[in-house]
């Protein structure tokens, strides 16, 4: 990776990102200390709109900028060339199909380069933004990666507001202070399909733990 | 000539809240030494957040004004954004919500403009209209009422209300030969402040009497007239400095403080209360949220403002 390009997504990160995430929006972290301070390691996050991956990039020190790898569906960020090059330069994505090609392909297999390389991905399970503000089933991926990494943590986090933020299908930005809780690093239970549960049942009781709005 | 931009009595005020700052360090630090069983966590981040808001405000004051009033529509903007976020809002009115935004800056230029007829009646009125007229014209009607009500109260308490602190800041100098804007600006902060502190320290140390117990459990009788008749003596001795108050007017000012900051602090309360929340947001560690902190201003800053306003411009 050639350094103009890294210096660009510190400039990114210094004047775009965290003034966005600290200041317009603001954050509300509950047990930081639980956030792995280097790699390798997985998060994984609830999925509401197209900053929570800013809100999730800004919860690291700028030391290991390089090393997060928001894993994102190639149908969408690769969609024409200027998006593609910033998703994959600046945003230092890895994109994922999420259409399934030939079985001979391993979809998984550039995330799981990147934890050999002892990088932080950033996953969210529900594979799209969905409904605002609402959590849909999670997708198995993530359960792969840790059956063939057992010693990477992978710690679960939710983020109340995004969806007031930023909905799906708005261009306007209403500023709305976020909630992001941490849950503890989730332990293999022994079968992909239990530790997908599991991972999604942590999202759920970070969720039910949050404060409750009042219906209007 | 220097950079600065600020009169001596209005600097001379300034330092005195550095030395009241330094004192309050000073009985922390006393308390922590003569008690080390006990736990001052709490009291050393209210402190140390003063010190940072007073640091903060001193700059913006001595330099010219339009950096004063760029913090307060900051200071606008945090709380009503900790506002939003804490009432229940219709996905229908994110763009309203957008809009709502957008009345700050607005506000907050016609305030550094000077252009009165505009800052009065631009949220009581255009807002008030134009903002409930775009709900209507999205079209979700269940909810609008209180989509409508909810948004408006927020703005204008967070908005219309603490703009009144940057248009003291816009009067001409010629109505306070004393300090001018700044002068009037610090008045009213440190009596609002000062009113606050010494309602809390009254109520913990002769409190019994309940005032609210429904609102706010802490608030007593013996705080609230402590705070008021302390606020009262500081009114008057600081007004020949910082305002063309007399001693009946900055008498009357005082207690005006006094009284409808204890009332600012309790309706922000209220809202807390009703939508079951402790602290409006943890910006501002040992204190809460900005809306905890501006709360008493809420009322004090138009209120005020208008009194002077109508005194002595």
């Amino acid at each position: 990776m050639p350094p103009m390009i890294s210096i660009l997504q510190r400039l990114f990160m210094i004047l775009v990102v965290r003034p966005l995430v600290l200041v317009v929006l603001g954050l509300n972290i509950r047990n930081r200390e639980r956030l792995p301070r280097q790699g390798p390691a997985i998060i994984v996050a609830n999925h509401n709109s197209h900053i929570d991956t800013f809100v999730l990039m800004s919860l690291f020190p700028l030391a290991v900028l390089r090393r997060l790898r928001p894993v994102a569906a190639a149908d969408y960020f690769l969609r024409n060339r200027y998006l593609a090059w910033f998703t994959l330069n600046i945003m230092h994505m890895i994109p994922i199909e999420r259409v399934r090609p030939g079985r001979s392909v391993d979809p998984l297999r550039d995330c799981a380069a990147a934890l050999e390389r002892g990088e932080i991905l950033l996953v969210f399970p529900e594979g799209s933004r969905g409904e605002s503000e609402a959590l849909a089933k999670f997708k198995g991926g993530v359960a792969r990666l840790k059956e063939q990494f057992p010693e990477v943590p992978v710690v679960p986090i939710y983020m109340q507001g995004l969806g007031r933020v930023l909905p799906k299908g708005e261009f306007t930005l209403v500023p709305v202070i976020v909630d992001v809780f941490l849950g503890e690093a989730l332990a293999w239970p022994g079968s992909r399909g239990a530790f997908t549960a599991a991972m999604e049942q942590a999202v759920i009781g970070l969720a039910e733990a949050a404060p409750q709005r009042k219906p209007l | 000539m220097t950079p600065f931009d600020i009169s001596i009595n209005a600097a001379v005020a300034l330092l005195g809240i550095f030395a009241l700052l330094i004192v309050a360090s000073g009985v922390w630090f006393g308390l922590k030494q003569r008690h080390p069983d006990r736990d001052y966590t709490e009291l050393k981040l209210r402190i140390r957040t003063w010190w940072v808001i007073v640091i903060l405000f001193g700059l913006a004051l001595a330099l010219p004004p339009i950096f004063a009033i760029c913090l307060l529509g900051f200071v606008s903007f945090l709380a009503f954004k900790e506002y939003i976020t804490l009432i229940p809002t219709r996905r229908a009115d994110h763009r309203v919500l957008f809009w709502a935004y957008l009345t700050i800056p607005a506000q907050y230029y016609w305030a550094a403009d000077g252009w009165y007829g505009m800052f009065i009646i631009f949220i009581p009125v255009y807002a008030f209209l134009l903002l409930p007229a775009r709900m209507v014209l999205i079209g979700e009607t269940e909810g609008f009422i209180r989509a409508a009500g909810t948004l408006h109260w927020g703005l204008m308490t967070t908005v219309f209300s603490l703009s009144h602190m940057a248009y003291l800041l816009a009067l001409p100098a010629s109505g306070n030969p004393a300090a001018g804007g700044d002068g009037l600006l610090l008045y009213l902060l440190l009596l609002t402040q000062l009113n606050d502190v010494a309602q809390y320290v009254w109520g913990k140390t002769f409190g019994r009497h309940k005032v609210v117990p429904k609102v706010s459990p802490k608030k007593t009788v013996e705080g609230l007239l402590g705070g008021i008749v302390t606020t009262a003596v500081v009114a008057v001795v600081a007004a020949p400095f910082l305002t063309p108050l007399d001693r009946i007017e900055s008498l009357i000012a005082g207690l005006l403080i006094g009284i409808t900051g204890f009332l600012g602090d309790i309706s922000v309360s209220a809202v807390k209360r009703d939508l079951g929340i402790k602290d409006s947001s943890n910006i501002l560690p040992g204190h809460g949220g900005i809306l905890d902190r501006v709360d008493s201003l809420t009322f004090t800053a138009p209120l005020f403002f208008h009194f002077v306003y109508y005194l002595h411009y």
